[in-house]
Order: structure tokens, then sequence, then C-alpha cells
């Protein structure tokens, strides 16, 4: 009994008492201790000058440890790619946490590890958080939450409807690839795969893109839903067409193979560490070398361009020759039966 | 990833697009049996690629949407019996019953998980001695072994609380029922695959010799699909149709013996229930009488039958499934088509399955 209350989370971890307490303060705090989180008041107290970027979001992934990544890499990396896509640069993170009882101490602590690292390659402190246990079956191992606030640079004005016909579009690499390995470790669909998720902070990539051009139209991280779906959010916003072309766009063999035998189309598959951006003409080339400088935009591409035919829909010229309308994704990624 | 590129060859596409343009001189209606291929036809733009001498329309080849309403319902019904667990194909869940659906029978708290193979069920069934496990056995050659092979498995290890409501069909006998309809004069079809890689060739023997028609075996990449146009064009321009493989590296003439085999051990052929085209003889497969203890028509059918005789099956107003699925009308012509059903709010089948021909022609519009 005493070996498995150090082993796992139980309900009163999440008392409000002492071992509440011991869990904040022996799991959380040593490794993503600064100055503003040390305090431990009901709130952090901060200054900030000037436009802020503020966003949230909830972090459920299964299976909670994947290739490439978990679950806490993800909480910070989504967040800090959220806010950097308006062109801030992210400051702060705050940190909550659902845990199912029952989860292993030892997975706790491995993905406060890797929150610390995305944290610490980020360069983002979190400065404020909480914990609360629930019972089996009311959460799957461990929900995340993580809001963050960043700060935008003067002149800067990043929109999803911004773009305007003539424009370029470029993509920072490879697609596909954190919807494969999530899905190569689903229950009953485990597949052997060499690939791993793309799960990575973008900030300083958007920092140096920013810098190269200020005058940066669109900029988005197709998550959920894929590349499919960012393009058409663009051309909607915009009331533009969007035209793209199939050869142009990176995708890893492993990716194409496993979309093959699933009956997916990479345009469609999840990314967690990938942007698109839209840009005037002059500045497409400027903009693609600067990416192709950060090692998440080496194989970076201008994939198509802006126009003002087809508002609102965005096309692509697929290998073969023919162009046809690229949807937002519909509904879940489900594999074909036969 | 050479072995896909080889058939998205951009180059190769044109000059074999060439050559059947070059080649066809009547004008054809192929049919695409399998909705693998429409949807291949459709992302590649295909259609656009031939001349319009050639007409192509899709067929039945879609498991979720041959499915008949009456047996989806008997599944939603089966769902909320106390101590079932349904485990079903994901595209199952959001298809439309005669008064429900799956999706909406587990948000009303039946127990029901999506599987990607039956041994996952079969899994279930292991993990949970003290529920009664229904697998919802749709689809054709290509799942009857794996779902042959769990019902073994499962009688190897003594499993007593898994069962297979079969719903599986068989292909030659849906295609001479085509045939014999008449409503869609056909002069050639394009044989999927991957059902062919099971059955082998020679179940399609009588399609060429009996009703004249052209018939050959497709791969599922752009070439494939190509080539075997250009096979059927040439068939049928020097009026001589017949049975012909040209997807070599799958497809052996006398098909894959051991599964063919495992099929014989459990199931027997029984008429079988197709939406649009409705019972056709000799087309299902029941599970035999050794392993009849598996089959869940036999052990639930008190309460499948009461949820049949309770109210009857009724397809949804308006929806045209049954008439894309025998290739008697197109996604577009249906008046719901993109109107009233969308992949997010479907009505019928075929706009809700990965295979079905609504949610190719909604997903890939071509300009």
């Amino acid at each position: 009994m005493e070996q498995a209350m150090n082993d796992t989370i139980l309900l009163a971890h999440g008392s409000g008492g002492k071992l509440s307490h011991a869990l904040v303060e022996k799991k959380f705090l040593p490794l993503l201790a600064n100055p503003l989180l040390d305090k431990l008041d009901d709130s952090a107290v901060f200054e900030a000058n000037g436009r802020l970027s503020f966003t949230t979001d909830s972090y459920v992934v299964d299976p909670i440890f994947f290739p490439g990544g978990d679950i806490g890499k993800l909480a910070v990396c989504g967040t800090v790619n959220d806010l950097s896509m308006s062109g801030a640069k992210p400051l702060y993170l705050s940190l909550s946490v659902i845990i199912e009882e029952g989860l292993l101490i030892a997975d706790l602590e491995r993905l406060v590890q890797s929150i610390k690292a995305a944290a610490d390659e980020a360069q983002v402190d979190i400065i404020t958080g909480d914990t609360k246990v629930v019972n089996q079956g009311q959460a799957d191992k461990l929900f995340i939450n993580t809001s963050g606030i960043g700060i935008i640079p003067a002149g800067i004005d990043i929109s999803g409807a911004n773009a305007k016909a003539g424009d370029r579009v470029i993509l920072s690499g490879t697609i596909g690839d954190h919807g494969i390995a999530i899905m190569s470790q689903r229950e009953g669909l485990r597949f052997e795969t060499l690939l791993e998720s793309d799960c990575a902070p973008l900030n300083k990539l958007v920092a140096q893109m920013v810098e190269a051009c200020p005058n940066t139209h669109c900029l988005r991280d197709p998550t959920r839903g894929g590349l499919a779906t960012t393009l058409n959010e663009f051309a909607q916003q915009s009331n533009v067409g969007i035209v793209i072309e199939e050869d142009k766009i990176p995708v890893k063999e492993g990716v194409r193979a496993a979309c093959e035998l699933l009956g997916f189309d990479p345009i469609h598959v999840a990314n967690e560490g990938k942007l698109v951006t839209i840009v005037e003409p002059d500045d497409a080339n400027k903009v693609l070398a600067q990416m192709k400088q950060n090692c998440y935009g080496r194989d970076a591409a201008i994939i198509g361009e802006v126009t003002n035919d087809y508002p609102g829909k965005v096309i692509m010229k697929t290998r073969l020759g023919p162009s046809r309308i690229i949807d937002m994704l519909s509904g879940e990624l489900l594999p074909r039966i036969c | 990833m050479k072995f896909i590129d080889e058939y998205q060859n951009s180059e190769l596409a044109k000059k074999l697009a060439q050559r059947i343009a070059g080649l066809s001189v009547r004008s054809i209606r192929l049919m695409e049996f399998c909705g693998g291929h429409t949807h291949a036809i459709m992302r590649y733009g295909i259609r656009q690629l031939l001349p319009e001498t050639i007409e192509m329309k899709s067929g039945p080849g879609c498991p979720v949407c041959v499915t008949a309403i009456g047996d989806l319902d008997k599944a939603i019904a089966l769902s909320h019996s106390p101590g079932v667990i349904i485990t079903t194909f994901g595209d199952m869940m959001r298809v439309p019953g005669s008064y429900s659906s799956l999706q909406q029978a587990r948000a009303e708290g039946a127990n029901i998980r999506i599987v990607y193979s039956t041994m996952d069920a079969l899994e279930i069934a292991k993990a949970s001695p003290e529920k009664s496990v229904i697998f919802i056995g749709i689809g054709f050659e290509t799942t009857a072994p794996t779902i042959a092979a769990s019902i073994v498995k499962a009688e190897k290890e003594g499993i007593e609380n898994f069962y297979v409501l079969s719903f599986l069909k068989l292909t030659p006998p849906v295609i001479e029922a085509l045939l014999g309809l008449g409503e869609v004069k056909l002069d050639g079809i394009i044989g999927p695959g991957h059902v062919c890689v099971i059955t082998g060739s020679h179940p399609y023997e009588f399609i060429a010799e009996k009703y004249g028609v052209a018939y050959v075996i497709s791969g599922f990449e752009p070439l494939d699909i190509l080539l075997s146009v250009d096979k059927l064009v040439q068939q049928i321009e020097t009026g001589s149709p017949k049975v012909e493989i040209a997807y070599r590296r799958g497809v052996k003439p006398e098909g894959n013996r051991k599964a063919l085999e495992l099929m014989q051990q459990v199931f027997e052929i029984d008429g079988a229930d197709w939406r649009g085209i409705g019972i056709v003889p000799q087309s299902g497969l029941k599970i035999n009488k050794e392993y009849q203890h598996f089959d869940a028509n036999d052990a639930f059918s008190g309460l499948l039958c009461s949820a049949c005789t309770d109210r009857p099956a009724r397809e949804p107003k308006g929806c045209r499934c049954g008439d894309v699925v025998r290739g008697a009308a197109t996604p577009p012509e249906c008046k719901l088509f993109r109107k009233a059903c969308t992949p997010e709010k479907p009505v019928g089948p075929c706009m809700v399955s990965s295979e079905g021909a609504c949610s190719a022609y909604y997903q890939y519009g071509f300009l």
C-alpha cells in the first residue's frame, strides 16, 4: 500500500491538502521554477507594454507518450505556436493539469521534464498553474490546458484575412508527420514506423521570418484538419482563391506510404511543428531563404499562390495534371475498410 | 516510396491517356465497381484525362453503402440491450438508420466501440468476459477472411462471449444482379483489385462469357486505373470482351487459397440484402452450423426479430444512395447532395463512408 501511494496519483493528491501541496512542490516547482511562479500567489503579476496576444488550448491526446513527443511537450509547443502565429513573441504560459487517479507518478515526472525542456527551448516561463485529480474514467490519464500571453512587435499585422491576389504561399516543411506518428500508436492500429511527431516550438522561426518580412500577410500552423483546412480558412477569411501544386508539397516517404495504406490524403493529416505563411511575391524568396536557415524550416517550399479566381476556394493541381478543389477535412479521419 | 511514385508518374499517365484517346472511337460506359477506385479516380482527376467517348459510373463496391438500412437497424437495436458491447468499423457509426444511428445510440448510453479490425473486437471480448461482444461484420471478400480467422481463433481459445453479426457480401453475384437488371447498360467494368486478391479472377468469367462485358481487375494507383481503362477500351473496340488482370502484382487467377479455405470453413453462402438492390440470392455469407454459437443472428434472434417487426425499416426521404450504388444516378443528381446532405450532416451512407461515391464527389469536386 505504501508502495502504491508512492507510485501512482491518488484522489487525495487533488484534495487541496498536504498531498496536493507536496505534489506541486515536489513534482512541478523544482523543474519549472522562476521568480514569478515561485511566489505561489493566487495569480501571477507582471508588467507588459505594447500589443498583447492571448490564447488558450486544451490537450487530450491519446496516447500521452508518442514517437517524437508527449502531451507535455505538445501542450507547451501548441500554445507557443498559437501565440507565434499572430507574430507575437511568447512570454508566459499557464499550466493546468487534470489527472486521472492511478496515473504513474513516474509518468507525471517524465511529462513535467518534457514541459520544462519545451519551455526552455521556446524561452517561455510557466508562471501560474493548477492541478486537479479526478476519479478513474472521468479523464483519460491526463489532460492539460495551457494559456499563453505574448507581445507583438510594432508594425506587425498578421491575419488570415490579409491574403491578396499574387501573394505566394510558403509551407515550412513536410506534412502529416504528427498525425501518422500518433495513429501508428493507436490501439488496434499499431503499425511499425520510424516516423516521429514534428511537435516543436516555432516562435524562433517566426521571429526570424517577421524580422525579414514585417509585412507578412498570413501565418498559421496547420494542426488538426491539416494543410487543407488552414488554406481553406485563409481563402475564406480573405475571400480569395488559393492554387497549390501537389508536387511542391513536401511529404515524407513514410507518411505517404501510411496514407496510401490507410486511404488518407496527407493534406488532411495533423501537424504540430509546421506553419504556412502568405507573403507578397517580392518577399517570397527572402522569407524562404530565412526559413531554410532554421532547423524547423529546413524543408520549406513555395507551394502555390493566391488568386482572385475561385474566391473562398483552394485548388490543387494534382500530380497527374488536372486540378481539383481541396476541401476542409470533414468528420474524422478513419481508415478505409477494404 | 519508389513503388508508389512509379504508379503516379505524370508523364506515363499522359502517354497512357493519349493512347486511350487514340484507341477510343465508340462511346462507351464503364463502371468502377469499387469505392476505393471512385476515390482514386476523383482524387487524381482521372476523368479529366479521359476522352469524352468514355463515361464512368460508380458501382456498389462500398461495404458501408450497400449495408441494408434494416440490417443497420438491427445493429442499433442490439446495441441497446444490456450487457452488450457493439464493436464496429468507424464509418458505420454515423450512418443514419431508419430511426437512429449507432452514434446516437452511443450518446444515449449504448456501449459501442470503434475497432480497426475484427481481432480488436476479439481482444475486447477477452478483456470483458462478463459482456457479450458483437462485431458488426460488414464488407466483401476482403474482410470476410479476417472475420473468419477471428471466429476460428475464438473457437480455439474457448472465447464464448464473442459474436459476429454477419452482413458480409460477395461481389460476383451482385455484379450478375446488376448486369441482369440491365438498368445501366455497361460496356466494361473496372474490377475491384483488393477483392480479387482473395477471389482471383475465375469467379468473374461469366461477365464476359454470359453478358459480353469487358472486365479488367485494377490496382488503386492512378496508372493502374489508366492501364485498366486502356485494356478495357482495347477489348471493347476489338469486340473481344474477357477477364483480364491489370493488377498482376496483387492478383493471381486462382486467388488466395488460404483465405478462401478459411472463408469456406466458417461461412456458408446465403442471400443478402443490399441497399438499393434488395435481396440478391447467394450473395451473402452466413456463419455455418459448426460455428453457429458465434452467430449473433442466432444468439440474439429474439431481440433481432422484435427489432424488425416493431418498426419497419424506411429509407431516408429523398436520399438516392440506392440509385448511386447501382450506377443509376451520380451523386450530383441527388437533390440532397451538398445541400441537405454533407459529410457533417450525412443523410445516406454514400456521404458517410470513406469509400462512398457521394463523399468522393463532395471531397474531390473538380473545376
